[in-house]
């Protein structure tokens, strides 16, 4: 209930989770060895670097796939104990967690390619990646939303209804008025919208914040629902066939091998995305605005008497936030498929609150969050396509086990802004 | 985190503690009972001030209102109408209104009494048929009142239980596992596999709790990826032929239970009641004593009132978050045992419905407290069976009813825009009993 207290607080933090670290480490490093190594198949696995047909051509690489898991399974258990021996600090913590799920992903890859299911379809790094940076847009954009309304000091849990309000208004918006900008337009607003809605009752009639994005997730749900029956299917032609948005390769920079396809040669969202991630990120930061804005979260009183308007920073971030989530939804539709189905968002929103709280309520923080899981579900549906002996239902499971472990303690202490949650009344 | 304010602490019956009583019991300054005309006054009075039982019912018909009008503006013969509406009002105003009265009677006779019944019993049609429309609606509530008592249980040690849909699936993985593999005497089946629901559920609230206590991870976030992960496991389990796959099926679905493990129903055929109902009875009448009546319970109350309060007086907090979690699952658990043995007889990869996410604003709307989830539960189960009955009478699609549903609990959860929008006096009591903590406990 303090100030101090934070979402970890009620553990004795202690050498031990330095330990539990480690011992997952060596864990990791242990399945790459017996199961990707021991069970692969003998043969290369092939990681291709570049798409078909493109201007420079990136030779695939090969590596024998069993010595490849052993040796990068033995670099997983050095790390490990190196984690547990050598002083902590943050840039060794990054790094070891990094350089293990690299490798496991790598060993993973290495049984899973040269298995006989796989036919010797090589792995392809820039399709992978691709698709995670298109799983990833409503995650990230969906984080920052939560950056904003939490950092000036107001839960947002209604992200899952912002992406599908902004979804359905997206979709109908570009099909019954055949632009697709449009489209991309009223998707943000629809997520203003909410995001509005969710301020007038936190912030006026003081509902507890957890409990109204629940509810206005349910509300969404069902709104959306019963309009997409009743009007959506029996119109389908005039309300829910939008097209979507072609890809817009960067001159120049869309052209470099490997790099380019992944992060210059997509649809309009990701260059938005990128634009977000890096306006919340100095905004919140770096100028007057974002330090009103974390005052605000962190001490309204203060803020206050030094004269910054609490509310109106509140509904503002709360507004652009859901306006950015919006963005997120309307990718589900217009940036993907085309059309839009019953609760088409899926958990997306709620991943990405787990991804923002991952992520320590930084913007950057929450993009890698967001990251991670994308790259699971593109790393899943990789794995589905080659046939992979797993149950997809089994993988489709990772990213949220990940998060649990990661609450749970790989992320250590973390802590919401002091007034997360908390409605602003004037003394 | 507000406790009932309702003055003396001397609620010896179920009913002094919920939101129908709520109105002899106003705000701070409310007259003490004297006679018949000190009851009007308090009538008046809480009618006048909100007080929650006030507060709900508004809420509940604001929300009607706020349906019709989508039902209205949805329908396109009412468009057409209104796109000449300043040519003919009337008209335009008279097809509103026919859409939503025949949305809403459609409702009405699907879940509570259709008038046709009575004069086709008079005709010598079954007289049974009479009571079809309610016993459908006990029938649909039967899960949510178990969901809905789960949540709440949680709500009250100060937790937000987002998951009960997991231990729902948890619960209804072990009871169909026990219901078709294992053969048991009749009465013993039935029993074990009620048991054994809640086990499946206490399993995966304990998961929480524990969590919770040991790392401080907020169940929030753990047990929305609950949900995600039983959503799997249940499509993996019931893929394998070697877990609950029906045999020679290529479906996500599980043989039917034995005979044996079914509930049975009370009342012959259609209408009747579930056996299952009466267990969500027996179980809201026994939370009520655990919650009210039991030590534990004090413990309950006083960890989600306050927890360094709590802590202070010598209570183990994370125990008490442990233990609440264990059986607030547990109880989750027991609705997918209910649904799997009274209702569906066997388990696929979608039977989870929106039980757990239902039973959310059941107990919201219940504020938390036994009967009156109860009362919600029965309140959303005949918006569900009218709902259906809509849908098939008018084509009005079902989903209006969740859509009803979460405005009321909207509007329930704020009370202040109820009393602002229907000019009720005082500015406090009647607001949520049950809070969700922030990040930060």
């Amino acid at each position: 209930m303090t100030a101090l207290a934070t979402v970890a607080s009620r553990a004795p933090v202690s050498v031990n989770r330095k330990w539990i670290a480690a011992g997952t480490m060596i864990a990791f490093g242990l399945i790459d060895i017996l199961i990707f190594g021991l069970f692969s198949h003998r043969g290369d696995v092939s990681y291709a670097l570049s798409l078909t047909g493109a201007k420079i051509n990136v030779p695939t690489v090969k590596v024998p796939a069993t010595q490849l898991a052993y040796v990068l399974g033995f670099a997983s258990i050095l790390i490990g104990i190196a984690r547990g021996t050598l002083p902590e600090s943050r840039a060794i913590k990054i790094l070891s967690i990094a350089a293990v799920l690299l490798f496991f992903v790598l060993s993973l890859l290495a049984w899973a390619d040269t298995g006989s299911w796989a036919n010797g379809i090589p792995v392809n790094v820039v399709v992978l990646l691709q698709n995670t940076l298109a799983t990833s847009i409503p995650l990230i954009l969906g984080a920052l939303a939560g950056c904003m309304g939490e950092r000036a000091g107001v839960i947002n849990i209604a992200i899952e209804g912002q992406l599908l309000l902004g979804a359905f208004t997206a979709a109908i918006v570009a099909s019954a008025v055949g632009v697709l900008w449009l489209g991309f337009i009223g998707g943000s607003l629809a997520g203003g919208l909410v995001g509005a809605v969710l301020g007038v009752f936190a912030i006026r009639f003081f509902v507890d914040q957890i409990i109204l994005g629940v509810v206005l997730n349910i509300l969404i749900s069902g709104l959306t629902g019963y309009l997409y029956d009743r009007l959506l299917v029996p119109n389908a032609n005039t309300y829910n066939s939008a097209s979507t948005f072609s890809t817009l390769k960067i001159p120049g920079l869309g052209d470099i091998p490997i790099i380019g396809p992944i992060f210059f040669d997509s649809t309009i969202f990701l260059y938005v995305t990128y634009a977000a991630i890096i306006a919340v990120q100095v905004g919140l930061f770096s100028t007057r605005w974002g330090l009103r804005v974390r005052a605000v979260g962190e001490h309204p009183t203060a803020a206050d008497t030094v004269g910054i308007k609490v509310l109106g920073i509140r509904y503002g971030n709360l507004i652009m936030g859901g306006m950015l989530a919006g963005i997120g939804g309307a990718y589900l539709t217009i940036g993907s498929v085309g059309t839009f189905s019953k609760d088409m968002s899926s958990g997306l929103g709620y991943i990405a609150l787990a991804a923002m709280i991952f992520g320590r309520w930084t913007p950057l923080g929450a993009t890698l969050a967001a990251l991670l899981f994308g790259f699971t579900g593109a790393l899943g549906s990789f794995l589905g396509s080659i046939t992979v002996p797993i149950s997809s239902y089994i993988l489709a499971m990772v990213p949220y086990v990940a998060t649990i472990i990661a609450v749970a303690g790989l992320v250590g202490r973390v802590r919401a802004p002091a007034a997360d949650g908390k409605p602003y009344m004037r003394a | 985190m507000t406790e009932d304010a309702s003055g003396p602490p001397a609620n010896t019956a179920p009913e002094a503690s919920t939101p129908a009583s709520g109105s002899t019991s106003g705000g701070p300054g409310t007259p003490p009972r004297r006679g018949l005309r000190g009851l009007d006054r308090e009538i008046i009075n809480s009618i006048t001030h909100g007080s929650p039982a006030v507060v709900t019912i508004l809420a509940i018909f604001l929300a009607l209102v706020i349906g019709a009008l989508i039902i209205a503006f949805s329908d396109t013969t009412v468009l057409h109408q209104f796109n000449s509406f300043f040519a003919a009002p009337g008209a335009a105003i008279s097809a509103a209104w026919h859409a939503v009265a025949d949305a809403y009677s459609a409702l009405f006779e699907g879940a509570i009494f259709n008038p046709h019944t009575v004069s086709a019993a008079f005709h010598g049609g079954s007289v049974g048929a009479i009571f079809y429309p309610l016993s459908e609606t006990a029938a649909q509530a039967t899960p949510l009142i178990l969901t809905g008592l789960s949540v709440a249980l949680a709500f009250r040690a100060g937790l937000f239980n987002i998951g009960a849909a997991s231990q729902w699936i948890g619960g209804a993985i072990v009871v169909t596992w026990l219901g078709f593999g294992v053969s048991l005497p009749p009465v013993i089946h039935v029993i074990v596999c009620l048991i054994g629901g809640f086990i499946g559920g206490a399993v995966l609230g304990w998961i929480v709790g524990d969590l919770k206590a040991r790392t401080g991870a907020h169940e929030v976030i753990v047990t929305i990826m609950l949900n995600y992960i039983m959503y799997n496991m249940l499509s993996y389990l019931l893929g394998t032929h070697a877990a609950l796959q029906q045999p020679g099926q290529s479906n996500l679905t599980s043989p039917n239970i034995a005979a044996n493990a079914q509930l049975p129903h009370v009342g012959g055929p259609p209408p009747q009641v579930g056996v299952g109902f009466l267990v969500a009875i027996a179980a809201a009448a026994g939370l009520w004593w655990l919650l009210e009546r039991s030590t534990i319970g004090f413990e309950f109350r006083t960890v989600g009132a306050n927890p360094s309060a709590a802590r202070t007086a010598g209570m183990s907090v994370p125990r008490t978050w442990v233990l609440a979690m264990l059986i607030a699952g547990g109880i989750a658990g027991l609705s997918g045992a209910v649904a799997i043995q009274g209702q569906f007889l066997s388990l696929n990869f979608q039977s989870y419905g929106t039980f757990g996410f239902d039973g959310i604003t059941v107990a919201l709307l219940g504020r938390a407290k036994p009967l009156g989830v109860v009362l919600a539960a029965l309140l959303f189960g005949a918006l569900n069976t009218g709902g259906t009955n809509m849908q098939a009478a008018t084509s009005v699609p079902v989903d209006i009813s969740k859509v009803i549903e979460g405005l009321i609990v909207l509007f329930v959860a704020a009370p202040m825009l109820i009393r602002l929008l229907f000019r009720l006096r005082s500015t406090h009591g009647g607001g949520m009993e049950a809070v969700a903590k922030g990040w930060n406990g």
